[in-house]
Parts: C-alpha cells; sequence; structure tokens
C-alpha cells in the first residue's frame, strides 16, 4: 500500500451512481452538524459554563461520517475523549449530549458523565472510554455478544494514534481475529497526542502496517476525505456483517484544535502556522462541500437553506442545554450499583 | 509441579451438621455454573483453560461439551482485553463469568476492572451496566512465592462500583456465585485455595446468597472475630482452643467484603466489645484496616479494649517454607492477639 502524503489535495472519487446522491448530500449533513456543534461550543467555552474538558474534533469530520452512515441503529459504537462526532454520526440525541456539556440532569450521562462519556444507548452508543485505548476491547466484547446471539450486528471501536501505544490493542485484534468478531477497529491517525508528534512517540509513521502479521485486513484512507473512508468502512463493515471477521482503518486526519478546549497548539508552540492552516486548507466540509457544488449534487440555495435550519436547530439545543436543571445533590449517590 | 499437594489434608465442613448432599467446594462451583447457563442463555464462561483437560481445579470441568465452546471458550492471556471483551459483552447484554486460576493476573486488568467496570454504569447516569463476574482463586504455599499466592481483596474493596464476594464453605460458593451472575453489576469473587478441596452441605438447584449478608459462624459472648475467607477456618480452629481457655469467641463470617454486613459486626461487637479481624491479605490499608475503622467510628463505645489484626506480614509472599510459615498467620496468631485483648494469658 502507498503512503497518501498528508497534505495532498483531497479527490473526491465518485463513479456514476456507485453511492446513491442522496447518501452524498447526507454526508455533507452529518459533517455539517458535527461541525456547526464544535464550532458552537468553542464560541461558548470561554463562558465557562461548560464545565468539562471538550476534544473538539473540528478537522475529523469526515471519519465520523464516512464510517457511521454505514451502520445501522441498532450496531454499537465505542468512542473515546474525541468522541462528539461519532455520536452525532452515530445518531445520537444531541440535545442530551449538549446538556451533558453544561453537566445537566438533562444530559445524556445525568451529568455524571460530562463531554468525554458520552451514551446514547437508542442507537447502540453503550459508551465512551477516556482512557486511551480503554473502549477498543469493549467494541470486541459487544461484538462477541452479537456472535453468541447471532443478531448480526456490527461493532465500531474509534480510537486515535495514540491508542497503538496501548497493548490492549494488539490484544483486541489478536482475539477478534482469532473468533472471526464482527468489529472495525477506526484509527484517527491525526498526527499528535496532546502536544507530542507521532514522531517521538513511535517507532515506524505507517500504523496500519503494525497489524499485517496478525492477518486482519487493512485499510487506510485519507481520512479528510468522507468518500474514501465511506469506502473502506463499507467493505470493512460489510465483511463483518458477513461473518468474515474484523477489519482495521487508518484514517490519516488532524485535529484543528488543540488537544483539548479551543487554542490551535500554534500559541504553545508545539506545532507551527503553516502546518495548521495546511490543514485548514485540506478541510473536510469546505473540500466537500465545493465538490457537491461543482458536481451540481447540491445547489449554493439549498446549501443555505440547509445551514441556516441547522444554526437555528443548535441554537435552540444550547438553549435546552443552558435552560435545563443540574443533578440534584440528594442523587449524588445514584446509579454507583444498579 | 502439583499445586493439589498444597491443599490442606483436615476436612472442614462448617454446615455438616446440616443433614443432606455433600459435595466438595470445586463440585458446588460447578454445579452453579452449569445451573446459570442452563437456566439463562445469556450467561457463558471464559478463561484461559476452562475447556482443558483440568478444567480450573474441576470447576469448568467439561461445561463446554455440554455448552459448546461457543459459551465456554479458552481464552489468550491478554488478560486486560479479555476483561474488557467480557465487559463489552456485559454491557451488550450478556452475562460473562470470567475465570483466573489466580488473582495475581488481575493486576494486569486493573485499567478494565477499576477504569470500565466499575465505572460503566455511574459515569452514564444508570443508563448502561457491566454485569458480569471475575472469579479468581488465590494460591497458598508450595514456594507459590511473591507472584501466585496475592490476597488483593484490600484493593477490589477500595474500589466503588465493584461487588466483592469472598465465600468460605461449598454452600455458599455456591449460592453466592449464582447470585454474582445474577447481578447487575461487576462482581469479583475471590476463592482461597485451601477451601476448595472442603466438602459439606449443598443443595440441589438455584439458590442465591444476598450480597451484603454475613452469618455468625460460631456464637460467643467475649470476643468477636471477623474472619475473611480460608481465616474463618482459623478462627474456628481458635476459637475451640480459645474456649478451653474460658474465652468465649463469636466468629463472623462476612462473606462479602462490598457490600459489608456492618450491621452483623457492630451487632456482635455490641454484645462481646472486644474485636480481632483476621485477614488472609496485608495490614496496611487492608481489609482489616477497614474493619476495624468501621468498628471505631461507628461502634467505639462498645469497645472495651484496643482492636487487633491478625494479617500476613507486609512483605511479598517468601518461597521458602521456613519464611513463609513466618508470613502467614493463623490460629495460633489469632488465639495471641485474643487473648492480649481479654489481658488473661493462655497457652497457644
Ligand atoms: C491510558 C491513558 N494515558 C494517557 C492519557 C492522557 N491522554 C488523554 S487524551 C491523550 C491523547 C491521545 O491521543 P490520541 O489517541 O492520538 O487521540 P487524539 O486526542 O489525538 O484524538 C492522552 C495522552 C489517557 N487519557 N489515558
Ligand atoms: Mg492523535
Amino acid at each position: 500500500m502507498k503512503s497518501i502524503k498528508v497534505t495532498s489535495p483531497i479527490v473526491f472519487s465518485v463513479c456514476r451512481g456507485d453511492i446513491p446522491k442522496e447518501l452524498l448530500r447526507e454526508f455533507y449533513r452529518t459533517m455539517f452538524w458535527i461541525q456547526k456543534v464544535e464550532l458552537k461550543i468553542n464560541e461558548l467555552y470561554h463562558e465557562d459554563e461548560m464545565k468539562t474538558p471538550v476534544h473538539l474534533c473540528l478537522g475529523q469530520e469526515a471519519v465520523a461520517a464516512g464510517v457511521c452512515l454505514n451502520l445501522n441503529a441498532n450496531d454499537y459504537v465505542f468512542t473515546n475523549h474525541r468522541g462528539h462526532g461519532h455520536y452525532i454520526a452515530k445518531g445520537g440525541n444531541i440535545k442530551a449530549m449538549v446538556a451533558e456539556f453544561y453537566n445537566r440532569e438533562t444530559g445524556c450521562s445525568r451529568g455524571r458523565g460530562g463531554s468525554m462519556h458520552l451514551v446514547d444507548t437508542a442507537v447502540g452508543l453503550l459508551g465512551s472510554s477516556s482512557i486511551v485505548g480503554g473502549g477498543i476491547p469493549l467494541a470486541t466484547g459487544a461484538a462477541l455478544a452479537s456472535v453468541l446471539r447471532k443478531d448480526n450486528r456490527v461493532s465500531l471501536a474509534f480510537f486515535g494514534d495514540a491508542a497503538i501505544e496501548e497493548g490492549v490493542i494488539y490484544e483486541s485484534i489478536n482475539f477478534a481475529m482469532l473468533k472471526k468478531l464482527p468489529v472495525v477497529y477506526v484509527c484517527e491517525n491525526n498526527l499528535y497526542s496532546v502536544f507530542s508528534h507521532l514522531s517521538k512517540r513511535q517507532a515506524q509513521d505507517d500504523i496500519y502496517r503494525r497489524f499485517i502479521g496478525l492477518d486482519i485486513p487493512i485499510y487506510r484512507v485519507d481520512g479528510n476525505n468522507v468518500v474514501a473512508v465511506y469506502r473502506a468502512a463499507k467493505k470493512a463493515i460489510a465483511q463483518a456483517r458477513d461473518g468474515g471477521g474484523p477489519s482495521f482503518i487508518e484514517c490519516r486526519t488532524y485535529r484543528l484544535k488543540d488537544h483539548h478546549g479551543t487554542g490551535s497548539g500554534v500559541e504553545v508552540g508545539y506545532r507551527s502556522q503553516e502546518e495548521v492552516d495546511e490543514w485548514v486548507a485540506r478541510c473536510p466540509v469546505k473540500n466537500y462541500e465545493r465538490f457537491l457544488l461543482e458536481q451540481r449534487l447540491l445547489t449554493a440555495v439549498e446549501i443555505k437553506q440547509f445551514t441556516d435550519a441547522v444554526d437555528r436547530e443548535v441554537e435552540g439545543v444550547f438553549n435546552f442545554a443552558h435552560a435545563s436543571p443540574l443533578p440534584r445533590e440528594d442523587e449524588v449517590l445514584d446509579y454507583l450499583y444498579q | 509441579m502439583d499445586w493439589s499437594k498444597t491443599l490442606v489434608k483436615e476436612e472442614i465442613n462448617f454446615e455438616a451438621d446440616k443433614k443432606g448432599r455433600k459435595l466438595s467446594y470445586a463440585a458446588a462451583i460447578r454445579e452453579a455454573l452449569e445451573l446459570a447457563m442452563t437456566s439463562d442463555e445469556r450467561v457463558f464462561i471464559m478463561g484461559q483453560g476452562v475447556d482443558d483437560p483440568v478444567g480450573m481445579f474441576g470447576i469448568t470441568l467439561d461445561l463446554h461439551k455440554k455448552y459448546g465452546q461457543e459459551r465456554v471458550f479458552d481464552t489468550p492471556l491478554s488478560e486486560n482485553a479479555l476483561t474488557g471483551v467480557a465487559i463489552g459483552a456485559a454491557v451488550a447484554g450478556m452475562r460473562p463469568v470470567y475465570m483466573h486460576n489466580r488473582p495475581d493476573f488481575l493486576l494486569l486488568a486493573m485499567d478494565q476492572i477499576v477504569n470500565h467496570a466499575a465505572k460503566w454504569s455511574y459515569m452514564f447516569g444508570g443508563s448502561v451496566r457491566a454485569p458480569l463476574v471475575i472469579w479468581a482463586c488465590v494460591g497458598r504455599g508450595w514456594g507459590g512465592a511473591a507472584q501466585h499466592t496475592q490476597t488483593l481483596q484490600g484493593l477490589f474493596m477500595h474500589i466503588p462500583g465493584l461487588r466483592l464476594v469472598m465465600p468460605t464453605t461449598p454452600y455458599d460458593a455456591k449460592g453466592l456465585l449464582i447470585t454474582g451472575i445474577a447481578d447487575n453489576n461487576p462482581v469479583i469473587i475471590l476463592e482461597h485455595r485451601w477451601l476448595l478441596r472442603q466438602s459439606g452441605y449443598v443443595p440441589e438447584g438455584l439458590y442465591s446468597i444476598p450480597f451484603g449478608c454475613g452469618v455468625v459462624r460460631r456464637q460467643g459472648k467475649d470476643i468477636t472475630i471477623v474472619a475473611i475467607s480460608y481465616m474463618v477456618v482459623e478462627a474456628l480452629g481458635a476459637a475451640r482452643e480459645l474456649e478451653k481457655q474460658g474465652i468465649d469467641a463469636e466468629v463472623i463470617d462476612p462473606r462479602t467484603l462490598r457490600p459489608l454486613d456492618e450491621a452483623i459486626i457492630l451487632e456482635s461487637v455490641k454484645k462481646t466489645g472486644r474485636l480481632v479481624v483476621a485477614d488472609t491479605g496485608w495490614k496496611t490499608g487492608g481489609v482489616g484496616a477497614e474493619i476495624t475503622a468501621l468498628v471505631a467510628e461507628k461502634g467505639f463505645e462498645y469497645l472495651k479494649a484496643p482492636v487487633r489484626r491478625v494479617t500476613t506480614l507486609d512483605i511479598p509472599t517468601p518461597a521458602s517454607d521456613v519464611l513463609e510459615a513466618k508470613f502467614y498467620t493463623g490460629k495460633a496468631d489469632i488465639i495471641v492477639s485474643c487473648s492480649e485483648i481479654m489481658e488473661k494469658k493462655v497457652t497457644k
């Protein structure tokens, strides 16, 4: 497999009709929603009313959308600390998510979890772990449950490049291969773990090659290209559903904001403005919007109507969250046991 | 090496006086698994060697033949990931039982046990849960040494969100395992190898024993001995000796450490005014520390004498049998502690 040059232009290759037009439009809508919610957090975070460490996924919208739009509502997803996009793309209740950022009782985790612990069992989001790599075996186990019940679900694990440095990924893939489990491992390689570049942490750059010895089918895609992500995920998910076992997808991407919070990383000095600018130019949403316009899959008027509507809805979501009640002090002990 | 040679020879039957069917400890646990697997198809068993010809001390012997390799399966070592696998399956609606022949190996899985299983309900406001059982059997003797004999109940008791169970009789081992499988939370069961070949009264069929419900193993009025796991055997032996010397000891077996039956301990200390805690684990920050602190906090006015803890030494388990004998405590040490706080000279 040839390495992709991470700063190369994004090429969307769509043959006539091989991806339904409606789905191509849906990619955009999903990415736009994610971007909009993240931008709203970015705008309001300084108010200090969202008392939770937010890990924005601006710049990584294509991975969440491209993968999750292949899934059924009852498929399982386990995500990590940077999970807002996965939650939205999987169809999670956005009001409940934002209320969770505001630590409200109406939050998806009733204000007990915060931004890093999102859940929505109605759409197979069974929880997210902020221990790097922690969700990987959980997704593997949910896939085992599907096999035992023969219920034909697929499990997804989303994690970052640093999760590759944890032993649990190797342990999990070995077990998933052994049992041919319907699980897809999606690595969002955004090149950084907090302030540390991949080259300071891993002896070898090509993450996907790490698992060749385990015989797992591996894909490596431009994670800023929603069509490319979709195609790889589609194959991997279909194979899992057909009893063909797990796959691993490395998506090369970049987070445009700091590890957490709203900075860009340039202020702190661990990366350069040029590097950030290169990736701003590769924004998965903007580039894809241009492509849709060129291909006349959406008109400028349609986009305007849609984005205005989302703007209004997002406004409503944040107002709901803000107006929601806080958890009651006398319920602090609740939910420890069931 | 034949670990079975390390088992105690003497047969101890706590429920020997009860009439009915007798089963070995291992058979009692096996029966619990069998009944649970038959009655609930969500239950499955995983662990290193659970389907091998020895079958985890005989506890899982041939269960794979009856229930199939899908529901009873051997695992790669990968203790951390496999714990996560069990949790993931549990969160997705199954009832896994993950078996280990030693708790020492659970230390590799602390991330999944503590960061994940114990948190999954609370951290998501109760909308998900992780009903799994992690079973492990503490080793002792025959030079097992520092990494094959650890009694880690102090670590697990510390963690909110976990249940911690330490049975002592075949009757309890069966009933508490069934409770554990039925429970909606992560349950750690720590058995003891020296209890494993005991036999005793075990009723047929499914029965479960409520968590947080200790038992009085022996009634007495002078001193309360709260004994954990195998130390119940030692405490009962000590009580028999003490009786000859005019000290009437009450022996309490809490059976579960989280939740802990505080009432049974406080009731007993209220009656006796004296407390010795005998644990199979270390002293510092351990189960003995917790139980004595409980009594100091909630039953201080009952106490007529200082409390005592009988534990192992605060060192890794040595291999040499000479040093090992020094490391472990038992009947004799319980007798000394009791006599000290009775302020009565007794002979061991
Ligand atoms: C086991 C563990 N070690 C360290 C951390 C601290 N930490 C939180 S997020 C993070 C970076 C993870 O990087 P990556 O997996 O690449 O995800 P990204 O933040 O880039 O999306 C680190 C080191 C942690 N949460 N868990
Ligand atoms: Mg990263």
